[in-house]
């Protein structure tokens, strides 16, 4: 094929020690639509965050149009007509649409943005856009913001549009809407990119799909041949075997149930659909997904930070035997009735402990209200710091180093050893292992083991199939805000729970 | 009672010029997303270095000419309060200092420096007394030719020196443009979302600089139209008071638009000095009155936080400092 718009030759990037692009070969045609399709972490923005300028690659080279390019800033990747549309939005809320248009060029002549608003107009008829160039960003829906970014990045000569995630956040018809544009753009001529790991979408809108899995690319294939289940396994990969312990469950008993959980979001869109489970003691429950599917809204509903809208989460009481629920209760009145639920958030830093301040102080932020009298009861919290670096054997110099300081396995130790120390009742862990060496992984993994024979129910999110597999007893699998299905851990296959976690509700080929 | 009322306008506009140059210079830099606490400290380091300026001048020389006499302050004046906003701009912007912490600190820094030279700068030409450069201050004075000719009117709007129209002017282009050009359109954006404008291609490093030390010699020009026409020359120590602190209120009364700063800066100024004109006023309820412009900018700042309306809200990254995600 003579006219690639794009061509990557060999491609890697490396961040410290982990690779995230291995030796990357692609090619993106003119009027043509490609699909870049991937796991969490396979690779695929920092691929495109390479062709716009963000990152610069570590080797490999990049052709434009038959010519060898160096894109060092996004200012080269405007110069040769690259423009990226990324998943959160680059957009200055007070501005209008043609302010944030123009927003750093530098076109000669008078400023005026008459002149701008037509040419937006110009451009919105030609590919079918619907938006007013003189609306305020923060009076816009998502699809109009959307439609801004494109609008932007067309303004400025875009001839290589690369979109990461773009139906993530719209409904379907606006999917749709944003199919027809892109289509359109396609038989203009424009080379597109466009990252997802929304079988549906793939299928039906693009020319060829290219595969990353762990940075690696596996290969491209023409959308006409191929289909969801091969597109799976190259995503996924085959099975690999991690020998994690797993010890069968010991007496499980219902320990938490929810029923027909929903949560809406600020902008009313669903982020819980009808979710049901139940969580038993004795057993580690999984839960995969794509990240940004709802597990997130899921704990925290859970745990009282995030407001249900419909359903109810109940919580049998092992100590006396009545069912509580939860629904609508403050974290402050779950703990308060007996209900223990320990939270390992996702930001660990951000939700879970205070950079600032020591091992100790971070124990107390947990503990401080048993306290009776005006002082701080220190020395509890204090035992307590140091029996978890002794056991966790976490590495620091001392239990008084601001927890900034230590590294991130050891900030995630000292963040579960917290919580379990609370002897919960129910441990719910996100992504405790996000970036974390293979040592820290397993010493985590033990620790939820661990709790797992002491009759806690775990509940774990994450990201590695191959991990949930080999850890969890029974796998939830979740897709854009709702089960796509239990299944169980021992006897999963890593295909069925791919095609699971990118089945959503918007779902053509699924239901 | 009609020259009662003239004579309290003219004292309103008086006090108002130096509060305009600040907030001015303020809200140019507030647009960059620089919240400039610094502002009370140029403006005292504004006035000092327009009047050692002066002093050498006048000294060094028989007869001074007129031009020399408002071109050195003007210019002494420009450069040391560039310089304060440069420390500023060096310690936040590319230290990434707290803003806050930087800004007091720059404060505390300006008015000692400003006491300090106020208070010795004599004693290092062997001379004693106080600080008073009349000459320098007379041509600082100076009003419109014509002023004079217009009786009540030409008095009461124009006959200030030269400062005065230009802190009028300085505010109307600031207007113009961050409302009208394209760099404009960029500052705003860095102030609003460093990150976009990153990624617009926008220099968020050099706009900073720039909106802030631009904003910080305009906000020195208030110190140098305090002393050489306000005070015609004389410095005092403390003289010019907490009026750096009106100025940042100003930006808030204003909703961070320079043109409103205007009309603002007078009635703050006139809200500063009316306790001169209510009549048989203990100096208890003087004091009270004198509170009556912050009182005003806190019931402003509660409407406006009430009212939630975007387009009258402060920039969005306004006191935060940013860096390029790194990973």
């Amino acid at each position: 094929m003579g006219n690639a718009a794009i061509e990557l030759r060999g491609i890697t990037k490396c961040f410290g020690n982990i690779v995230a692009n291995k030796d990357v070969n692609l090619t993106v045609n003119n009027g043509e639509i490609l699909s870049l399709l991937g796991e969490n972490g396979s690779g695929k923005t920092t691929l495109m965050n390479m062709i716009s300028g963000i990152y610069y690659p570590d080797e490999g080279h990049i052709f434009i149009d038959g010519q060898e390019v160096v894109i060092r800033s996004p200012k080269d990747a405007f110069d040769y007509h690259i423009g990226m549309i990324h998943q959160h939005f680059k957009l200055v809320d007070v501005f209008t649409a043609a302010q944030n248009i123009v927003l750093g060029l530098d076109e000669p002549g008078k400023f005026d943005m008459k002149k701008v608003s037509a040419r937006v107009a110009e451009i919105s008829q030609k590919y079918g856009f619907d938006i007013d160039p003189n609306k305020k960003i923060f009076d816009m829906s998502v699809s109009e913001k959307q439609t801004v970014e494109i609008i932007k990045v067309l303004y400025r000569g875009a001839k290589i549009l690369i979109l990461d995630e773009p139906t993530a956040v719209l409904a379907p018809q606006e999917t749709q809407k944003l199919f027809t544009i892109l289509r359109r753009m396609r038989n203009d001529g424009k080379a597109i990119i466009i990252i997802t790991h929304k079988l549906h979408e793939v299928l039906s809108l693009s020319d060829r799909v290219a595969v990353l899995r762990r940075g690696e690319y596996i290969g491209t294939v023409d959308t006409v041949d191929t289909n969801e289940d091969e597109l799976t396994e190259m995503m996924v990969g085959k099975k690999i075997s991690l020998n994690i312990e797993r010890s069968d469950p010991v007496n499980p008993q219902e320990r938490l149930s929810v029923k027909h959980l929903g949560c809406v979001s600020k902008e009313g869109v669903k982020l819980l659909d009808d979710v049901s489970f139940t969580a038993y003691s004795g057993e580690i429950l999984g839960i995969a997904g794509i990240a940004g599917s709802g597990q997130r809204e899921l704990l925290e509903a859970i745990a009282g930070l995030q407001h249900v809208s419909s359903g109810e989460i109940v919580y049998h009481n092992p100590k006396t035997d009545k069912e509580e629920n939860l629904r609508d209760k403050t974290p402050l009145q779950i703990r308060e009735l007996g209900v223990r639920l320990s939270f390992v958030p996702e930001d660990r830093l951000g939700m879970g402990l205070v950079g600032n301040m020591d091992i100790v102080d971070n124990m107390m932020l947990r503990s401080y209200r048993r306290g009776k009298s005006v002082f701080l009861e220190r020395k509890a919290p204090k035992d307590l710091a140091e029996r978890i670096i002794e056991e966790l054997q976490v590495v620091t110099p001392s239990a008084n180093t601001p927890v900034r300081r230590l590294s991130g396995g050891n900030v995630q130790k000292v963040l579960v050893g917290r919580e379990i120390a609370a002897s919960p009742t129910v441990l719910m862990a996100a992504y405790p292992v996000r970036g974390l060496d293979i040592n820290s992984s397993y010493a985590i993994y033990n620790l939820l083991n661990q709790q797992k024979k002491n009759g806690v129910a775990v509940i774990f999110v994450g990201e590695d199939l191959d991990v949930l597999m080999e850890l969890c007893d029974r796998i939830l699998v979740i897709g854009s805000g709702r089960v796509t299905g239990i299944v169980n851990g021992r006897e999963a296959n890593k295909n069925e729970i791919g095609l699971m976690m990118t089945q959503s509700a918007g779902g053509k080929t699924h239901e | 009672m009609i020259g009662t009322i003239f004579s309290f306008i003219k004292a309103a506009i008086i006090q108002g010029i130096p509060l305009l140059f600040g907030a001015t210079g303020e809200i140019i830099t507030e647009k960059s997303g620089n919240l400039n606490l610094g502002i009370p400290g140029i403006m005292y380091m504004g006035g000092i270095s327009g009047i050692v300026g002066g002093y050498l001048y006048e000294r060094s020389t028989e007869n001074p000419v007129a031009v020399l006499c408002i071109l050195i302050p003007f210019l002494s004046c420009l450069l040391g309060s560039a310089l304060m906003a440069l420390i500023y701009c060096f310690l936040t912007i590319t230290l990434r200092a707290n803003q806050n912490v930087t800004g007091l600190a720059l404060t505390t820094f300006g008015i000692g420096v400003g006491n300090f030279f106020g208070g010795s700068l004599l004693s290092f030409f062997n001379q004693s007394g106080s600080i008073s450069l009349l000459t320098t201050g007379t041509y600082y004075k100076t009003p419109l030719p014509f002023a004079s000719k217009l009786g009540l009117f030409g008095d009461t709007f124009l006959s200030f020196g030269f400062l005065a129209y230009l802190a009028i002017i300085l505010a109307l282009v600031s207007s113009w443009f961050l409302n009208r050009t394209r760099s404009g359109l960029n500052l705003r954006a860095v102030g609003e979302n460093p990150a976009t404008a990153d990624s617009a291609g926008i220099n968020v490093t050099a706009y900073k600089y720039w909106s802030t030390i631009i904003g910080g010699a305009i906000a020195g020009l208030g110190g140098l139209y305090f002393v050489m026409d306000y005070t015609a020359g004389a410095w005092t120590n403390d003289g010019f008071g907490d009026r750096g602190w009106l100025a940042i209120a100003i930006v808030i009364f204003a909703l961070w638009k320079p043109k409103s700063a205007v009309l603002s800066s007078f009635l703050f100024g006139g809200l500063y000095i009316i306790c001169v004109y209510i009549p048989n006023l203990s100096s208890s309820s003087k004091e009270l009155i004198k509170m009556l412009p912050y009182l005003v900018t806190i019931l402003v700042l509660a409407f406006v936080s009430m009212k939630k309306k975007r387009s009258s809200q402060p920039p969005e990254s306004l006191g935060i400092n940013y860096f390029r995600e790194e990973r």
